[in-house]
């Protein structure tokens, strides 16, 4: 075989990657739960909106939400049962609130509504096929969460060159990925020949890393024409979007575009079978592969998980013992967020629940930035995070924003070498929110200003038009103004007003009385 | 069941500055073992002296400053300084020089500008600079080595010489004192004595002085060992002895008599004491890669410069002092060029 050129990314880790343990048993479905908790926001843009009623029966696959908007999309029940609620529930978000979800109760049956499933997608047009990718509700599976029928739409003319599919999966302890190329790479294949040709891309690439040569192995043995499988060195994080179009291709998306700018389209390993579901089999997408894994979980493997399925539910299933559970994590140990409450469910961007760490995180106390540099050695996006971090605490947000600030990708590798135990990307993401607010806030200000032209504008019309009248009844009543022309003034007005209230008189005679 | 709020990421790899701070002083066992070989006891009695004036005074200043003891004291980073100063120290000296000058150190140039991570002068040099400008006496009264001492002192002469300024057997100090190579190069260079004639001189070894060609030695072995440990980066000392060499075999090359050769450049004085552990503090260096060549150079251009041309025999410590200060112009025009961005900011 011949062995495709690589590029390299600056920066990154080699991390432990703690996979084994996730490993050792194939998928397995979860068993169904009592109760599907199932929030209307699962994806970045906006909250689906609920078309089901209370105590309305709905059929698995059945829409029980429909997407707000272009930046959207829609949710469908996940099994059969009854709607028992709409009401704000806990969800797996990093601010701990609750949102607005749909609960249905399961009745056991999992009963499937309709299905539609496309004969031959070829015969189909790219818009065709975006409108049912768009109606299956699929988002990107990697972590992100953004509607997958946007990154099928390249634009007016087919320039994608490059369609990569993301398989590197290079944080610590997720393992789902992996696990699902292992098993269904011949759905994963099917898959990317359906967005390719959405797409029109000339060919695909494959990137794993080498720390998963089984599913490279199978990848491989399944590949056809036109779709590479590449094994890339295991480094932190070569699954970053931009970082492993680097790696594929040798180029980068620009610092504030999009992999289209560069002609190459990128999606998850888990999104290509979701889209092969929906066009095929006509499932929408209900369900995905969880890894559960963790120093607490008795038994870690990766499970089938009904969206909606309540976090407590699998981590019993794979015998958790949820009194050891220092923090629990959605996603992994290195950009996941701790979740709040188990009561949260999984939703679409669910990859991974961590539950305990099995080595030790960030230890007290903080100490003062000793300016060692390691931050900046490992940033991929080469940013100066030290500069950066005196920045955030300055609170210097013009300073912040010089030194690209919104390039950081909060992938932590600053935070996991500081020896100072400085929370790093902590400072970012808050320097960045303090942005977002403050933009708000001018925005607000900027409306707030055009009112207040708009309405001294108004008002100054309004004035000078009062001050013109007056001018113009003024120079009306000029000529006869002087001194000696003051008595036939007077008698003007004495007559004007006389005349006026014959004239009233005249009107109120003639209206006809009332019947 | 709720869960405490944590944010990412949630591994760390575990070293932290006092890991860092104890790899610097691992590194500085083999020159400080061949320095107490060549030069005696003296050596280590400094490096005691600092290291207890140093905890003292770091704890003072933390309990004046009201900060918490514990992870200050044990951070390592008093330690580091005090014994890279006593390094710079001739090795038989009375008491209170360490002393005053560890003190000096870490009260007037670490802890007066906010403490760890906040002083932009490197402690170590200014607490050295300070007892060279001012017991110049003092500091350039230095033993020969051993072998070509009169009498090498044990453990306890040079105890007693040190807090008390007498020897044991009745001999002044100013009989064991002699002049360091690099000194004794200069002040030959001064009464024109050529190049040829003074390495001839006793003090001379195969690659420099005597004694000293091998103590540097063993601080470029420690900083190998610092650099395959990834405690420093190479730019600094690549750069610093790179910008040293190059500019001594220039000048080697253009009058070989008048010029001392890159070798003895190479291992005299604190070339490699300074590039591997002084100018690589990470504290008072530059940070961004361009940075740290450009501070590197500049070192070792003016290192070349007042060992040439300057009052003083050694210039290290000037050298890193001056680019210190240089260090935050250098590091705003020196950014990396961000990824996916084209023109540097």
């Amino acid at each position: 075989m011949k062995k495709r050129r690589l590029w390299s990314f600056p920066g990154g880790l080699k991390l432990p990657d703690h996979k084994s343990p996730s490993t050792q048993t194939p998928i397995a479905p979860a068993a169904l739960p009592k109760q599907l908790v199932l929030p209307l926001q699962q994806h970045i843009g906006e909250p689906a909106e609920p078309v089901v009623n209370l105590g309305e029966r709905v059929l698995k696959g059945q829409v029980i939400a429909t997407a707000q908007g272009y930046l959207s999309a829609p949710v469908h029940a996940s099994s059969s049962g009854q709607v028992v609620a709409i009401d704000n529930l806990p969800i797996p978000h990093p601010s701990g609130l609750s949102a607005p979800c749909i609960v249905i109760e399961t009745d056991g049956e999992d009963a499937w509504g309709e299905r539609q499933p496309v004969e031959n997608y070829r015969q189909l047009n790219p818009s065709q096929l975006r409108n049912l990718i768009r109606q299956a509700g699929i988002v990107g599976l990697g972590g992100a969460g953004f509607p997958t029928f946007i990154k099928l739409n390249p634009g007016p003319e087919p320039r994608v060159e490059t369609l990569i599919l993301n398989g590197a999966e290079c944080e610590p302890y997720i393992t789902c990925d992996d696990l699902l190329m292992r098993e269904r790479a011949e759905e994963i294949i099917q898959g990317i020949g359906v967005i390719g040709h959405a797409l029109h891309a000339r060919h695909c690439l494959i990137g794993i890393e080498d720390n998963k040569p089984d599913a490279y192995r199978a990848l491989a043995a399944t590949a056809t024409e036109g779709i590479e499988v590449v094994p890339l060195p295991t480094r932190y994080p070569t699954g970053g979007e931009k970082q492993l179009i680097k790696v594929l291709t040798g180029q980068e998306v620009p610092s504030n575009g999009l992999p289209i700018d560069i002609g190459v389209v990128c999606h998850n390993v888990g999104t290509a079978v979701a889209v092969h579901r929906a066009i095929n089999l006509g499932e929408p997408l209900i369900s995905r592969i969880v890894t559960v894994t963790g120093s607490a979980v008795a038994r870690p493997r990766n499970l089938e998980v009904l969206l909606g399925t309540p976090i407590r539910h699998l981590l019993t299933q794979c015998d958790t013992e949820i009194d050891c559970i220092d923090r629990l994590i959605m996603g992994g140990p290195m950009m996941g967020f701790t979740l709040h409450h188990d009561a949260a469910p999984v939703i679409k961007t669910t990859n991974c629940l961590l539950a305990g760490l099995q080595e030790g995180s960030r230890q007290p106390p903080v100490m003062p930035c000793i300016r060692c540099g390691a931050c900046g050695e490992v940033c991929p996006v080469q940013l100066l995070p030290q500069q950066l971090y005196w920045h955030a605490r300055a609170k210097e947000l013009d300073k912040l924003q010089d030194y690209h600030l919104f390039d950081c990708i909060e992938c932590g590798c600053c935070d996991y070498v500081c020896p100072s135990h400085i929370p790093l990307v902590h400072y970012y993401r808050y320097a960045k929110s303090e942005i977002w607010a403050q933009e708000q806030e001018r925005e607000k200000a900027d409306l707030a200003r055009q009112r207040y032209e708009f309405r001294r504008q108004r008002r100054e019309r309004e004035q000078q038009e009062r001050a013109a009248r007056q001018q113009a009844k003024k120079a009306a009543v000029a000529p006869s103004a002087s001194k000696t022309d003051k008595q036939a003034a007077i008698q003007a007005a004495v007559e004007r007003a006389r005349a006026k209230r014959t004239a009233q008189k005249k009107t109120i005679d003639e209206t006809p009385p009332s019947q | 069941m709720p869960f405490q709020f944590f944010s990412s990421p949630h591994l760390h790899q575990g070293k932290g500055i006092s890991q860092l701070m104890f790899q610097v002083i691992y590194a500085l066992v083999p020159a400080i073992a061949l320095y107490v070989g060549y030069f005696g006891y003296g050596v280590l009695i400094n490096i005691a002296l600092a290291v207890i004036a140093a905890l003292a005074t770091e704890a003072l200043m933390l309990i004046t400053r009201q900060q918490p003891l514990t992870p200050f004291l044990t951070d390592g980073s008093a330690v580091v300084t005090a014994v890279l100063l006593a390094l710079c120290l001739p090795p038989l000296n009375s008491w209170w020089v360490p002393v005053v000058g560890t003190a000096f150190a870490l009260i007037f140039a670490k802890h007066l500008y906010g403490g760890l991570g906040y002083n932009p002068f490197n402690p170590a040099m200014v607490g050295y600079v300070l007892l060279l400008i001012s017991f110049p006496k003092e500091m350039t009264t230095w033993l020969p080595v051993q072998e070509l001492a009169a009498q090498p002192l044990s453990l306890k002469e040079s105890l007693t010489w040190v807090f008390t300024g007498t020897s044991v057997q009745g001999i002044a100090i100013d009989a064991l004192s002699g002049a360091t190579p690099l000194d004794y190069t200069k002040t030959q260079l001064g009464l024109g004595q050529p190049m040829a004639e003074i390495r001839t001189h006793p003090l001379f070894g195969t690659l420099g002085g005597k004694g000293w060609e091998w103590i540097n030695m063993g601080f470029l072995l420690g900083g190998l060992w610092l650099l395959y440990k990834r405690v420093i980066s190479w730019h600094i000392p690549f750069a610093m002895v790179g910008s040293l060499l190059t500019l001594a075999l220039l000048f080697q090359w253009l009058d070989p008599t008048t010029h001392p050769s890159a070798l003895l450049h190479f291992v005299s004085g604190g070339t490699l004491l300074g590039a591997f552990f002084i100018a690589t503090d990470p504290v008072t260096a530059a940070a961004t890669p361009r940075g740290r060549l450009l501070y590197g150079v500049g070192i070792g251009c003016l290192t070349y410069i007042i060992r040439t041309w300057g009052g003083y025999p050694d210039g290290v410590a000037f050298a890193v002092l001056l680019m210190n200060m240089a260090v935050p112009l250098i590091d705003y025009y020196t950014p990396p060029r961000v990824f996916g961005q084209n023109r540097r900011p």
